[in-house]
């Protein structure tokens, strides 16, 4: 059965008048508060401030470029599939261009940082890290500062490529940020990717995988945490359209303080064409105290019967007091028994993450965020 | 030498309609060198004693005292509790996904001693521990008591109890669902931790096998929220033999 809004049919445009104005109530914008989006989706946010991009310079096999908008390795990914996406599109004036050139494998990660354009600016961008035939490469992308911003961000993952992206939203709390990222996974390519979202005041992040060829293969995990007021939204769509491939996906979030809200969409099309894909996902959520609340949606559509494994999970739960009761009775102390519980909730992502540095980063931004509630 | 003091202990349980008084006055003085068997019928409130005395926060201290060498219990947190010398082997101990055993112990042990013991003899001492209890290395990486069976549970509980070393222990129904090879092998455990003569221990039982490997000094039936007779070890093989009925009023047998 082919539903009738099938996620593999949907629209995508560069035009930003393709594209309607969002009211709150169509199925991608129904979670996010529109008015907390500071103009991103209905035209009236125009450009004042810049879209800073900083990659480590003299990485042996990595060429980071500035280009104009012409640059025809552009849209090479994807096309955006809403109306901030395509507003991003239309706006940004340069995009960075990080290349991993053919059979190499640079030296620890690639460090590409966004810094926002400021209180009370909005920037538009444009980012596409390229991994060439057999190319196998780290990349860390960190997104930090303030302000409003919007931006495309595609992933090319060349034939037998091996691409690690670790994606770091750590904005200051009144940034707001509106992202899509394209990833387009070659022939026999790996693609990890790992979300981590802690701050701004809202973040919205769209990440669609699409396979050019046979042989795919996409790990796509997500950490969170919000706090009081936060929203954070994760969208996820992997689009299995051609054979022999698989995704697997696993995001985890906590929540504490009033109004902390995260939201998740997991959206995986298996076509009719994509015979023997093998495709598992699963969201949990961690609820620390009152008042936060984390909406969980995922969805798979089949076409095709000859596929080797499909599932789907979602789970959201509060935090438990029978388990910090019996830390505690153990002469553990409170705060500490939290953040075991919560760094336990998350370990299946940490232990997962084979870049040391980065490990040590979120245990101590996981910890930073227990300590600052005061929990 | 230690001791701990309940005095005129009153608890009501917190439900979701209303607050229900379950013990009605405890008194129960527990010297360190001292095994006190507490055997009483189910639903007697055994577990709501021991629950209380650690400061589980579904039971509500109505009055009374518990006092660690003078010290009142109850105006501590739960922690402060355990780092006061007052261990609690739970009856159903809970599971703690993605906290591995081997980190537990050691912020647990961290958290008793004051300073993070030391990795090399800290390690040994662990594994030898294990090993006393018959419990696989592979336990170690294991998330706490995470798809433990009820048997190997417990033997955690007591494992805990070994590398802890706390002044008193609460050993709530430690013995039921072990087979006879793990109540030996637990009853050893405890048997180790008392070897000196220096720690109390408060052990909760509805059964009297355990009383076959442990010898307890004294003995208290519970029932209705109270200690309703004291004595020493006859009074257990009393029990085995007439069960809960004096006490109750319903038959209700105390031997296997
Ligand atoms: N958390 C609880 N919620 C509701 N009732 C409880 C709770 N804990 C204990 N009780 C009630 O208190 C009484 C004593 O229970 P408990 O202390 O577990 O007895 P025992 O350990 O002797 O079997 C029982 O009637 C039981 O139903
Ligand atoms: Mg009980």
């Amino acid at each position: 059965m082919i539903p009738q809004s099938s996620r593999g049919e949907r629209f995508t445009s560069y035009e930003v008048d393709a594209f309607e104005v969002p009211g709150g109530r169509e199925e991608d914008w129904r979670f996010t508060p529109l008015k907390r989006l500071r103009g991103l989706h209905d035209g009236s946010a125009t450009a004042t401030g810049s879209f800073a991009v900083a990659v480590d310079s003299g990485v042996e096999g990595v060429t980071v470029e500035t280009v104009g908008r012409e640059d025809e390795r552009l849209g090479a990914a994807g096309v955006p599939a809403d109306r901030v996406a395509a507003q991003a599109w239309s706006s940004f004036t340069e995009a960075t261009v990080v290349t991993v050139a053919a059979d190499t494998r640079p030296e620890g990660p690639v460090h590409v940082t966004v810094t926002g354009p400021g209180q009370g600016t909005t920037a538009y961008g444009h980012v596409q890290v390229r991994a060439e035939r057999f190319a196998d490469a780290v990349v860390v992308l960190d997104y930090r500062g303030a302000g409003t911003v919007a931006d495309n961000v595609e992933f090319v993952v060349g034939e037998s490529a091996r691409l690690s992206v670790v994606t770091v939203h750590d904005w200051d709390d009144d940034a707001v940020h509106v992202g899509a990222q394209h990833s387009a996974v070659g022939r026999d390519a790996t693609l990890r990717h790992l979300s981590v979202t802690l701050g701004g005041d809202l973040v919205r992040v769209s990440s669609t995988v699409n396979y050019r060829e046979r042989g795919g293969d996409a790990e796509l995990l997500g950490l969170y945490f919000a706090d009081a007021g936060q929203h954070l939204e994760h969208r996820l769509l992997v689009d299995h359209s051609v054979p022999n491939c698989r995704s697997n996906v696993l995001y985890k979030g906590a929540l504490q303080g009033e109004g902390a809200h995260t939201v998740w969409i997991g959206d995986v099309l298996i076509q009719a064409a994509a015979e023997g894909t093998e495709t598992f996902e699963l969201n949990r959520n961690l609820i620390l105290t009152d008042g936060a609340r984390a909406d969980s949606v995922p969805n798979l559509e089949i076409e095709t019967g000859e596929i080797e494994g499909a599932g789907h999970a979602s789970a959201t739960g509060r935090f438990d007091d029978e388990q910090l009761f019996y830390l505690q009775a153990r002469g553990i102390p409170e705060d500490v028994a939290r953040r075991l519980v919560v760094r336990g909730f998350f370990g299946e992502i940490l232990q997962k993450i084979t870049v040391p540095e980065v490990r040590e980063r979120l245990e101590a931004a996981i910890d930073a965020e227990l300590a600052a509630v005061g929990a | 030498m230690a001791t701990l003091e309940i005095k005129d202990l009153h608890v009501s349980v917190r439900t979701d309609d209303a607050a229900k008084e379950i013990l009605r006055g405890v008194n129960l003085t527990v010297n360190s060198g001292e095994t006190h068997a507490i055997m009483g019928p189910n639903g007697s409130g055994k577990s709501t004693l021991a629950y209380a005395i650690a400061g589980h926060p579904k039971y509500e201290v109505t009055s009374g005292s518990v006092l660690l060498d003078g010290e009142e219990l109850l105006e501590l947190e739960v922690d402060e509790r355990a780092r006061a010398g007052l261990f609690l082997a739970m009856q159903y101990p809970v599971e703690v996904p993605g906290v591995s055993m081997s980190n537990f112990l050691r912020t647990a042990a961290t958290a008793a001693r004051g300073e993070a013991p030391q990795v090399r003899h800290w390690v040994k001492e662990v594994k030898q521990a294990m090993a006393d209890l018959d419990i696989d290395p592979s336990f170690a990486e294991r998330s706490v008591n995470e798809n433990f069976s009820g048997g190997e549970k417990k033997r955690h509980e007591i494992l805990q109890l070994d590398l802890l070393k706390p002044k008193f222990a609460v050993l709530d129904e430690t013995d039921s669902g072990l087979d006879v090879d793990a109540l030996r092998v637990v009853s050893e455990g405890v048997n180790r931790y008392t070897a000196n003569k220096d720690k109390g221990v408060l052990l909760i039982t509805h059964y009297t096998r355990i009383l076959k490997h442990i010898t307890p000094d004294f003995v208290h039936v519970f029932a209705g929220g109270r200690v309703v007779e004291s004595g020493g070890a006859e009074l257990a093989t009393q029990l085995e033999e007439e069960g809960y009925v004096r006490f109750t009023g319903a038959k209700e047998s105390a031997a296997v």
